[in-house]
């Protein structure tokens, strides 16, 4: 089961030692690199909380299972996770469907476009967007401090997630399937429910897994938009770990949550590997049609509706206020920001712009480049073994920003001192993106069939030389949607380094935080602006990367 | 195959772990003995902190030694990274440690102490620590702050205690942070629990039992509250009373854009908390001598004239001039409630659960 070009080729002695170096380097690298920047400083600041004294002390267990408040934090997590998860896929399948079948005028745009919301700082999107939970907002009804707007603000964040990771794998699937259903008298419906919808799980799940996280482990939005009355683990060991300084309760917390997460990856991993079939996929291109009919046109406009209201409505309110001046509309703000000696910002935004992009930049080649070695290993490697190491790779992104945060800042002081230092901040980034890499390319690649390598190894290619000639041109495409998310995953400041004391190296995010702690209009206006110069760079990042070509793609 | 990988998995585990552990042992027993003069320094503050250019190097001028910042967290957090690592720590002295974690930081040994010969300056009243372990640089008060046109549309008076509040009147017109994840929320709880103390008639849970039959808004932080709800200055929301600092003002109209010859805000001074903000030498250091210089250097007019305009605060050292700006629009409440550092430590945690209970 396990290598079946080996199974099937005599292969020279040497080549296939060297074929099996590269398969162990396939492993070793990312095992490695989530070994010591995640697993050894998780490890060691759980170990802290509970065992002070070196002693284990189970008592904070007790107090957590005691205390009803803090069960009710761990049902309110586990519930609102799976509701918002739920809510997201059901509008996010339609959008990606749209933006993966059907071609019109800014099709690119949008979907570029999408991934915004995404990236910018909850503190900024919070303010605008009780703009549109509002009485006098799009919806029409006061949602503020509901529960509905913690949903709805989880499906704002993560709509990117599925329509990318769902459309990328969509715009792949052959139409002529489910034409042929169609043609043998299945409805619309039924053809999508039995011949699509089968497909497409590897990729659903693959979306799913990811919001799922993202809303288990949610922070900014629980915080603003939760009140008092509805918190998560996260935002409670977050409380416990700086507010009430109280390490074996945060730490007995992190134990929770990161058990609840592995039991939900593990799951998620079985059924994954015993989902997916190996069928043809195919050059986007062939299957993205322009709308034709009234009923395509109103599917095509109902959902860009639908993300103009969601999307586009907090974004709006942002670029608004970041135009709206004294005497009326202008780039006042805009231009205050070149003030920064005296303006509230105490760097050039040049500076935080720039210090933005190189951390992107490092963040996304550590992220795709560990991250495709990875996919590799899930992907092609069954039992037990793989599937812990899938979820592994995507416990970074259930694990609490605060739990590793602190876990970095007390294991990494040797034997080099990274608990300050600047690359610390890539590291922990791309931490959060590599689930993002292998989300999207293992489903990908699973699907590849075996029959193109088997051909390959026997024209006499290595293994290595398969997987570079057959699969990565295949999942080049899907690695540079995963580039584009570990791009707007640094840029957005996600994760541990909040955590973390580093030099200062004032990013986007953190001058538009440091704008917003003094009262003033200039600095409020100045931190919309930058604000707005975030959601446009964005926008045009992941736009550049998409048109990034390797290879062959577009050409199987 | 699995097992191979499962196997490396543990073996990278244990192995790093072990050089971890093997290494923070040995660093804490070395400093005191004759001290090198070090060529750098490592300042860590939280994240609020903000320095002019060319201030720090006034320092490097005078000393040849440079400071390298690190910036952590809010205070709490800071205060937690500075525990966490304190047995290697990360920096050579800690700046912006506030009076409701100072407790905390003490009983964990965290400073060696130091008397600054600056402290002659300073009001005796902002010293916490008897035995100098951490010295105050500034302070601020955390004050309720009003929408002056608010107030006056809705035909209401400025209220002069923190008890009018309690009045219908003032229904739907508070907002406040959460003094579980804000700094002038919690200080605003501590100063209804100094104003309406726990054996009095009134105490501070009918005052918030009061707030909450008025409608009062709690937000998660400051900006929410400030920016989202608060319709004063450059607030967007509707609300006329908000939690702030006395120092709100004076920024409205010095990061005002058009320029302002009035602040639109103003300053209740009934219930108004004090942060001292504090630095201290972390024990630990391989330069506590060159760290005290550095403490000197924080309580310079130097460092002491730069920080109104940058952090919004007042300076510690009583010789320091205030800019203009300051003088004309802060207002300085003539009496602060104060708590024991002592009383807030050990009550913390008890207290804002009992204010959740309350509010929720």
């Amino acid at each position: 089961m396990d290598r079946p070009v080996d199974r099937h080729l005599a292969l020279s002695e040497s080549r296939r030692r060297a074929g099996r170096l590269g398969a162990i380097l396939l492993v070793v690298i990312p095992v490695a690199f989530l070994g010591y920047f995640f697993v050894y400083p998780v490890v060691t600041i759980i170990v802290t909380g509970l065992a002070p004294d070196g002693r284990l002390d189970l008592a904070p267990f007790e107090t957590i299972f005691s205390r009803p408040s803090l069960l009710g934090v761990a049902w309110f997590t586990l519930w609102q996770a799976v509701a918002s998860t739920l809510l997201t896929l059901l509008v996010g399948i339609p959008g990606a469907y749209v933006l993966a079948r059907y071609d019109f005028p800014g099709r690119r745009l949008v979907r570029a476009g999408v991934t915004v919301p995404f990236v910018l700082p909850t503190v900024v999107v919070g303010s605008a967007f009780l703009a549109l939970l509002g009485p006098d907002g799009p919806l029409g009804v006061d949602l503020r401090r509901t529960v509905w707007a913690i949903l709805i603000a989880h499906v704002f964040f993560n709509y990117a997630v599925v329509v990318r990771t769902v459309g990328t794998y969509w715009e792949r699937l052959d139409p002529s399937l489910e034409q042929a259903a169609r043609v043998l008298g299945a409805s619309r419906w039924r053809a999508f429910r039995e011949v699509t919808l089968p497909l497409l799980r590897p990729a659903i799940a693959s979306a799913a897994s990811i919001v799922f996280l993202f809303t288990f482990t949610s922070f900014g939005v629980i915080l603003i938009l939760g009140g008092l009355r509805n918190a998560t683990i996260e935002v409670e060991i977050w409380r416990q770990a700086t507010a009430l300084v109280n390490f074996p309760v945060a730490a007995a917390l992190a134990v929770l949550q990161l058990a609840g997460v592995s039991a939900i990856l593990v799951a998620y991993s079985r059924y994954q590997q015993r989902r997916t079939h190996q069928f043809r996929l195919q050059a986007a291109a062939a299957a993205a049609q322009r709308p034709v009919g009234t009923r395509a046109w109103l599917l095509v406009a109902a959902n860009l509706g639908f993300m103009a209201v969601l999307l586009g409505t907090p974004l709006l309110v942002l670029v608004q206020r970041s135009l709206r001046t004294s005497n009326g509309i202008g780039l006042d703000f805009y231009r205050g920001l070149t003030q920064h000696a005296t303006g509230g910002l105490f760097v050039p935004p040049s500076t935080a712009i720039f210090n933005s992009l190189r951390f992107a930049l490092v963040a996304t080649v550590l992220a795709v480049v560990i991250g495709l070695l990875a996919s590799a290993v899930v992907a092609y490697r069954r039992g037990f073994a793989a599937r812990s190491f899938d979820a592994l790779l995507m416990l970074p992104l259930g694990t609490s920003a605060v739990t590793l945060g602190f876990g970095i800042l007390i294991a990494l002081d040797a034997p080099i001192d990274l608990r300050s230092s600047v690359w610390i901040i890539p590291i922990a980034h791309s931490l959060v993106a590599i689930p993002f890499v292998v989300r999207t390319a293992v489903p990908v690649m699973r699907s590849i069939q075996q029959r193109l390598r088997e051909a390959a190894a026997v024209l006499g290619a290595s293994p290595g030389r398969v997987w570079r000639e057959v699969d990565l041109p295949l999942i080049a495409r899907a690695g540079l949607v995963g580039a584009g998310f570990a791009f707007a995953v640094s840029l957005g400041e996600f994760g541990a380094t909040s955590f973390l004391a580093l030099p200062t190296n004032p990013t986007l995010p953190t001058a538009i935080y440091r704008l917003l702690s003094q009262p003033g209009t200039a600095t409020f206006g100045r931190a919309m602006a930058l604000s707005t110069l975030l959601m446009i760079g964005t926008g045009l990042a992941v736009l550049l990367i998409e048109r990034v070509r390797v290879g062959e793609v577009g050409e199987f | 195959m699995c097992r191979r990988l499962l196997l490396l998995l543990v073996a990278l585990t244990l192995a790093t772990t072990a050089c971890g552990s093997a290494d923070s042992d040995t660093t804490a027993a070395t400093s005191a003995t004759t001290e090198a003069e070090p060529s750098e320094l490592v300042l860590m503050t939280h994240d609020s902190f903000a320095v002019s250019e060319g201030v720090l190097e006034a320092f490097t001028d005078e000393t040849g030694i440079s400071v390298a910042r690190l910036e952590a967290g809010d205070a709490g957090t800071m205060v937690s990274q500075a525990i966490l690592t304190k047995d290697n720590p990360i920096a050579d002295v800690l700046f912006g440690l506030d009076n409701t974690y100072l407790s905390r930081a003490l009983a964990n040994d965290l400073f060696v102490s130091y008397a600054s010969p600056l402290l002659e300056v300073v009001p005796d009243d902002l010293e916490l620590d008897a035995e100098h372990r951490v010295t105050p640089i500034d302070f601020g008060d955390v004050c309720l702050n009003y929408d002056k046109d608010g107030l006056a549309d809705a035909g209401l008076p400025v209220p002069s205690t923190l008890r009018d509040l309690a009045d219908s009147r003032y229904a739907g017109t508070l907002v406040v942070e959460d003094p579980a994840s804000s700094s002038p929320g919690l200080a605003f709880l501590l100063a209804t629990i100094a104003t309406f103390p726990e054996d009095a008639d009134y105490d501070w849970h009918d005052f918030w039992a009061d707030l909450a039959a008025n409608d009062v808004l709690v937000t998660s932080g400051w900006e929410e509250a400030y920016y989202g709800s608060f319709s004063g200055g450059s607030g967007e929301g509707d609300r006329p009373l908000v939690v702030s600092y006395a120092s709100s003002p004076p920024a409205e109209v010095y990061f005002a854009d058009p320029p302002l010859a009035e602040a639109p805000t103003g300053v209740i001074t009934d219930g108004c908390f004090r942060q001292i903000e504090f630095a201290g030498i972390l024990a630990g250091t391989d330069a506590p001598e060159a760290a005290g210089r550095l403490i000197d250097f924080l309580l310079s007019e130097t460092f002491q004239e730069d920080i109104p305009l940058t952090m919004f605060v007042f300076p510690a050292n009583e010789q320091a001039d205030l800019p203009q700006v300051f003088i004309d629009y802060t207002t300085i409440p003539q009496s602060t409630a104060m708590i024991d550092i002592a009383t807030i430590d050990a009550n913390r945690e008890e207290w804002i659960d009992q204010w959740t209970d309350i509010l929720r």
